[in-house]
């Protein structure tokens, strides 16, 4: 895709902003210790990058869909947790407000979010919801201005550090998918309490955890679009999550090209630099082609989604499908190309390799993608 | 306070290579980019807009069109608004040129109390724009400032930066000043900036007509700088730094001029 100045300035921004602010050290502690540095978040509030897409008038940027990615495919090639901590505030976190938020909704969740005052968390996903999430099982019963939640959501991601959650619970056991209604949930209510960290296998320094709602009163103020609709707004939110995952994925993976590329111009054997072996050139050639493939189907259904073509989700769903798979197999080949140096800690690639593993599974596993795809051909 | 900023497009010369045999900078798909010091400029200007509300920062650069890419990064930083030069009769102009069309730009936006510019841009090296331009248009200038101590309401503290320390010095506005890098964190552009000045347009381009100069006044017609010769010095080996007192680096610098049989 060949962009105005416009997007050309929106990478630029994202690329200065994450290489100055995110230096290799820096990366290096938050995947030792599992703690994210406060004072970046702090610039990413300062910087806007919490409302990308939210309105100018709440505070936000007033970007689109197209802005959004780039800044998270920039962010990501050079720190894929941090990406997460953007995506989250944008798409899951503020996607269902901007849905179907009241004014009043959007003044008092929405725009505290877009100032990075208020971190948000998406409740769908539960023990037995996984791929199925229609098989929510958490509930919600009215009980006069209030509605009484109870049930255990589960990997929500920084659930722990959230000021709120947009929470999935049925309020209707006999309707399906629609008796799913979606609330507002404070996470300082009583009856809230997290799990314990999980201990992942990469993207570390954000934590996930378990939220768990025991007799929690929600006001009916926070209900968040009409009963019954939650299932319909979940979707439409997880295509903006999934074109995330699709920019995470092709800014992963270029990273992990990059990497390759250095190495493979130092690394020397049989007296020449292994890049001049075709078997690594080519390999080289291979990467770099899938990711500039899957770099144009994640623009073109972001640009797709803020047309609302009848076929955006198809679309949001292939290059979410096609990029997270293809930045599983260029993390291969560029911890192959790195040989026995890639699989030790000390070099870049052994992160970027555990980082893309779950590109593949969050948002909608691929088997899930492929489901949405077939789903949409066959109809 | 109306506060004016002098900025440059220049080529990334962390990506220049130098052509090995005619000894000359290798453009070719090099890209463009704010010269580092001017975006130094940018910032001080920023953060006096900051501080006193209802001051404006225009930023002015000479350059060809595509320049107004740079001034867009500018005014997506936070300043209100550019003014680009450009003219087929501006192309070739050495420093003494260059400061003629830039002042003459200057004149006509007019009303300024402060001036910045960047010491140097990376292309050419030569501080000597900043200075020029203070000059003809007849104003106190300092160079090297590397802290601006107070603004007062008729003058501006600042220090200038010196090999071994630094001069504090209090110069009347309207006046120059020329930045360094220690000055200041330049910020980030914001992204709804980015959009409304794409969107938008905040940029003012003049020709020669436009700010009152003839032809001859202009480009290579006004330039008397002519490039005899460039060439590329040869790489230097890393020198050492001794540490510790005179005596004992007195003692390792003969100890390693033993090493190398040189005594």
């Amino acid at each position: 895709m060949i962009f105005s100045e416009k997007y050309e300035l929106i990478r630029k921004f994202a690329r200065d902003f994450a290489e100055n602010e995110i230096p290799s050290e820096v990366q290096d502690t938050i995947d030792q210790t599992g703690e994210y540095p406060q004072e970046i978040l702090d610039k990413m509030k300062k910087n806007g990058l919490f409302g990308i897409k939210a309105p100018k008038e709440l505070g936000g940027q007033g970007g689109d869909t197209l802005a959004y990615v780039i800044v998270i495919e920039e962010i990501s090639r050079v720190s894929m947790v941090s990406s997460i901590y953007v995506s989250g505030a944008n798409s899951l976190g503020s996607g269902p407000l901007m849905l179907a938020g009241t004014q009043e909704q959007l003044e008092k969740y929405l725009a505290p979010v877009a100032r990075g005052e208020k971190y948000p968390s998406f409740g769908l996903t539960e023990p037995g919801a996984g791929s199925d999430a229609g098989a929510v099982a958490t509930t919600a019963v009215r009980d006069g201005d209030y509605y009484i939640l109870n049930g255990r959501k589960t990997f929500i991601t920084a659930a722990p550090i959230s000021d709120f959650c947009i929470v999935f619970a049925k309020t209707d056991l006999t309707k399906g998918t629609r008796g799913i209604s979606t609330f507002i949930v404070d996470m300082k209510l009583p009856g809230i309490s997290f799990g314990s960290h999980e201990k992942k296998m990469g993207i570390i320094g954000c934590p996930t955890s378990d939220i768990v709602l025991e007799d929690v009163r929600v006001h009916k103020s926070d209900l968040l679009g009409e009963e019954g609709r939650g299932f319909t707004n979940a979707m439409k939110t997880l295509d903006y999550g999934r074109l995330g995952v699709a920019a995470q994925s092709v800014g992963l993976a270029q990273a992990c090209l990059e990497e390759a590329i250095k190495y493979a111009k130092e690394r020397k054997q049989f007296g020449r630099r292994i890049a001049d072996f075709q078997a690594i050139s080519f390999m080289l050639a291979d990467m770099a082609t899938e990711v500039e493939a899957a770099r144009e189907l994640l623009y073109n259904a972001a640009v797709l989604k803020d047309r609302d073509d009848k076929n955006a989700s198809m679309k949001v769903s292939m290059a979410k499908y096609y990029a997270s798979e293809m930045c599983n197999r260029v993390a291969y080949k560029a911890l192959q190309i790195h040989g026995g140096y890639g699989y030790i800690k000390d070099y870049r690639i052994e992160r970027l390799y555990r980082d893309a593993r779950i590109n593949s599974i969050f948002e909608g596993t691929s088997q899930v993608q492929q489901m949405v795809i077939s789903g949409a051909l066959l109809k | 306070m109306k506060i004016i900023v002098c900025a440059k497009q220049v080529p990334d010369t962390n990506e220049v290579r130098i052509d090995p045999v005619k000894g000359t900078l290798i453009r070719e798909g090099v890209p463009s980019i704010l010269n580092p010091d001017d975006a130094n400029a940018v910032e001080a200007a920023l953060a006096i807009k900051d501080q006193i509300p209802g001051s404006t920062v225009s930023v002015v650069s000479m350059g060809p069109a595509q320049a107004s890419y740079m001034l867009k990064e500018c005014i997506a930083m936070g300043a209100d608004d550019a003014y680009l030069l450009s003219s087929r009769a501006f192309g070739g102009a050495d420093t003494c040129a260059t400061s003629t069309t830039i002042a003459a730009g200057i004149n006509k936006i007019g009303g300024y109390d402060l001036i910045f510019a960047g010491r140097q841009a990376i292309d050419g090296d030569t501080a000597q724009v900043g200075p020029q331009v203070a000059q003809r248009l007849g104003l106190p200038f300092v160079t090297y400032v590397q802290k601006i101590r107070e603004l007062k309401e008729k003058s501006i503290i600042v220090e200038r930066s010196l090999e071994d320390g630094y001069e504090v010095i209090e110069v009347p506005l309207p006046c120059v000043l020329t930045v360094i890098k220690e000055l200041n964190e330049p910020r980030y552009m914001n992204i709804s900036r980015i959009i409304d000045v794409c969107e938008n347009n905040y940029i003012t381009t003049w020709d020669e007509n436009d700010v009152d100069l003839s032809p001859e006044e202009c480009g290579l017609n006004a330039s008397p700088t002519q490039v005899f010769r460039s060439f590329t010095p040869t790489p230097k080996g890393k020198g050492e730094m001794l540490d510790g007192t005179v005596t004992e680096m007195a003692n390792l610098l003969v100890n390693k001029l033993r090493e190398k049989h040189v005594l």
